[in-house]
């Protein structure tokens, strides 16, 4: 399957983007498909954060485009791309709550900075997002008194507010326990069919992104090495790919840090 | 996300603020509201002003009615001509009054004191008093008294 | 020998570039845009946090040194027979230096470093990040009303303070040792004038509030988003504020008082 040959909704062209002097990507070009759960893999450190940052507009690619839903992100104006990301919602790893606001304060937020809607509407559709995703009872409770699942879950309510053309995901599955994983993997698919969202969410949770994805893209190393449904990249040629998908310890990403051989290193003391 | 409790918490803060500012005018450097600014200005001319300085109080006695505004060199005589800022309703300074240039307490401020005269003219704004006593210079009179004169 | 002049450079360059940073950074911060209705509940609720939950220490300290000041003050004074210049010895130390200079470095250990820390952390917890994804510029939303807070509550802090402590002065002076309060008040005002010590006492915390609220939301927006990241730059906020603070207070001593 060609991604090309999908409607696209995000379009990343001959990306290259260094941090410092550090290159995170080199020269990728990647097509995220509208209305669809888009996973984006890889091991750690590999920039996945890094790629929605850019997409989000809050980085400048080095070279190459970022087109989401046909605007260059990086040429908009400062008052267009806050006008774009409206149209976009975000879940920070963290859940990036605000500390100092109610849960219902919390996803009222977008609404208040956005909209000049009346209170009582304000409240109704705060009080639809926290029932979507369970937590309408704990709408008076502080950001410190919510386990990380329901945080992440207040959040999610906390993007989908301003009913966004899309979500992006950032390690939603990360540190959390199988109850919570497994209902964050129902709302997401949920929310992304009933709401016709594209989702984008990065990664390193194989099964749980798999099982959830339409679509998979997998970096390494600053390259895409590999993109296609789940299926397609668990029989992949590439052993990289393959390594990954089945969380094998050793293979072309060596278990070992490089080093000279263990008993040379015994003998020179 | 932010109480009535809070609100009014910070007006007493901005209050006490003004409150304190009041305070530091009227109680600890002691300015009079009521004084609306108008004042004029005549001079003096003394042979040593013995640490008097600008802003310092000009006073009849002892009753503040005016601060020194400028202090400069008079070329011409060589002796010190002192700028004498005086409030606008003490209008009825004969032209012959004097000035001293006195000390607060043994150790306290010099200001210039000025003595009543007896003609009727009054001063005008940018007259000159020429009948002035200079500062008592303690030095020269214990210099003085040493060697008997 | 080589390595270390090159690392000097590179740190001169880097200080250069941080400083150069946090000027534009407080341009923005200066400059932003922002309707009424949305900034003034968010700066009363800073002017809460920053000022008024600073005012219990900024009284007890007050009260102490200006005490202080009447017992020090009546010892020395008493020997020359003019301990009734007490309250204008107490009233001009904290008119001029001590309510500007000793508030504003109270504040920095209380206030500046709280900011930062706070700033830090919604940094840390991504909070300045989805903000920004939220479309909602941090810097107006968050740093803006913190900063102008601090600026404006430094000079309420520090005239405050000087009442408090010119109080305390008077208590030791007049209650305890029994200075005669009419000369008491009487010389304090014949020697302080409400232009030249007040006001330029008013206009020191004034710079100072300006300098101290820079100096803590710059570090607490600039930091590396880590705990050990916020340690650094609040302790960053205390040390650079305190000496900008002392090192100003000696320039503008001298413009102010020093005919310079």
């Amino acid at each position: 399957m060609e991604s090309g040959s999908l409607d696209s909704y995000i379009e990343i062209e001959n990306l290259t983007f260094y941090r410092g002097e550090r290159l995170i990507f080199d020269d990728i070009s990647v097509n995220i498909p509208r209305g669809k759960v888009t996973a984006i893999m890889g091991p750690s450190g590999t920039g996945k954060t890094t790629l929605l940052r850019l997409i989000g507009g809050q980085l400048k690619p080095t070279r190459g485009r970022v087109c989401v839903d046909g605007q260059d992100i990086a040429k908009l104006s400062r008052k267009e791309l806050y006008l774009a990301r409206e149209k976009m919602g975000m879940l920070f790893q963290s859940g990036a709550l605000f500390s100092d606001l109610t849960v219902f304060e919390n996803v009222a937020f977008p609404l208040r900075v956005h909209t000049r809607l009346p209170d009582v509407m304000v409240r109704d559709i705060v009080l639809m997002k926290l029932e979507a995703v369970g937590l309408r009872g704990a709408r008076d409770l502080m950001p410190s008194q919510l386990s990380g699942g329901m945080t992440r879950r207040v959040a999610l309510a906390r993007s989908i507010v301003l009913d966004p053309a899309m979500v992006m995901y950032d390690e939603p599955f990360a540190g959390q326990d199988p109850i919570a994983m497994g209902m964050l993997v129902k709302l997401i698919r949920l929310l992304n069919d009933s709401l016709g969202l594209t989702s984008v969410l990065v990664s390193h949770d194989v099964a749980e992104s798999a099982s959830i994805s339409d679509h998979l893209i997998i970096l390494a190393d600053g390259k895409v090495i590999g993109q296609g449904t789940p299926s397609q990249l668990k029989n992949s040629d590439s052993e990289l790919v393959r390594q990954f998908m089945n969380g094998l310890p050793d293979g072309p990403v060596p278990f070992h840090y490089p080093a000279q051989t263990f008993g040379n290193d015994l003998l020179n003391l | 996300m932010y109480s009535r409790w809070i609100e009014l918490l910070v007006g007493i803060f901005m209050l006490a603020g003004v409150g304190a500012l009041l305070v530091l005018a009227l109680q600890v450097s002691g300015l009079t509201l009521a004084k609306g600014g108008d004042s004029y200005t005549i001079y003096a001319q003394f042979d040593d002003l013995g640490g008097l300085s600008v802003r310092g109080k000009v006073a009849m006695a002892g009753v503040t009615i005016g601060k020194v505004s400028a202090i400069e060199l008079d070329k011409k005589t060589f002796s010190a001509k002192v700028s004498l800022t005086i409030d606008s309703d003490v209008d009825f300074l004969s032209i012959d009054s004097t000035a001293a240039i006195n000390t607060a307490g043994l150790l306290g401020e010099k200001y210039v004191s000025i003595s009543m005269g007896a003609d009727e003219q009054s001063l005008k704004p940018g007259d000159v008093i020429y009948d002035t006593q200079s500062a008592l210079n303690i030095e020269k009179l214990i210099g003085n008294f040493a060697t008997g004169k | 020998m080589l390595d270390q002049v090159r690392s000097l450079g590179r740190n001169g360059l880097q200080t250069l570039q941080t400083l150069g940073r946090s000027g534009v950074f407080l341009f923005f911060v200066i400059f932003t845009s922002q309707s009424i209705r949305i900034s003034f509940p968010l700066l009363v609720r800073q002017l809460y946090s920053v000022g008024v939950l600073s005012l219990v220490i900024i009284i007890v300290s007050g009260l102490f040194i200006g005490m202080v000041l009447g017992l020090q003050g009546y010892n020395i004074l008493v020997d020359y027979g003019s301990e009734q210049a007490i309250g204008q010895m107490v009233a001009l130390t904290l008119v001029r230096e001590l309510g500007p200079v000793v508030t504003a470095l109270l504040f920095a250990g209380r206030a500046g470093s709280a900011l930062t820390a706070e700033i830090g952390l919604m940094k840390a917890t991504e909070q300045l990040s989805s903000m920004e994804m939220m479309g909602v510029d941090p810097i107006t939303r968050v740093i803006s009303p913190r900063f102008w807070a601090g600026f404006i509550s430094m000079p309420i802090l520090a005239m405050i303070f000087s009442v408090v402590g010119i109080w305390g002065g008077m208590m030791v002076g007049v209650d305890w040792l029994g200075v005669y309060e009419g000369s008491f008040w009487a010389n304090m005002q014949a020697s302080v004038d409400f232009q030249d010590d007040v006001m330029n006492g008013v206009i020191k915390s004034i710079v100072f509030g300006a300098v101290c609220s820079w100096i803590a939301v710059f570090q607490g927006y600039d930091l590396v988003p880590t705990s050990e990241g916020i340690s650094i730059a609040t302790t960053k906020t205390v040390v650079y504020s305190s000496l900008a603070v002392l090192g100003l207070d000696f320039v503008l001593t001298a413009v102010m008082f020093g005919g310079v």
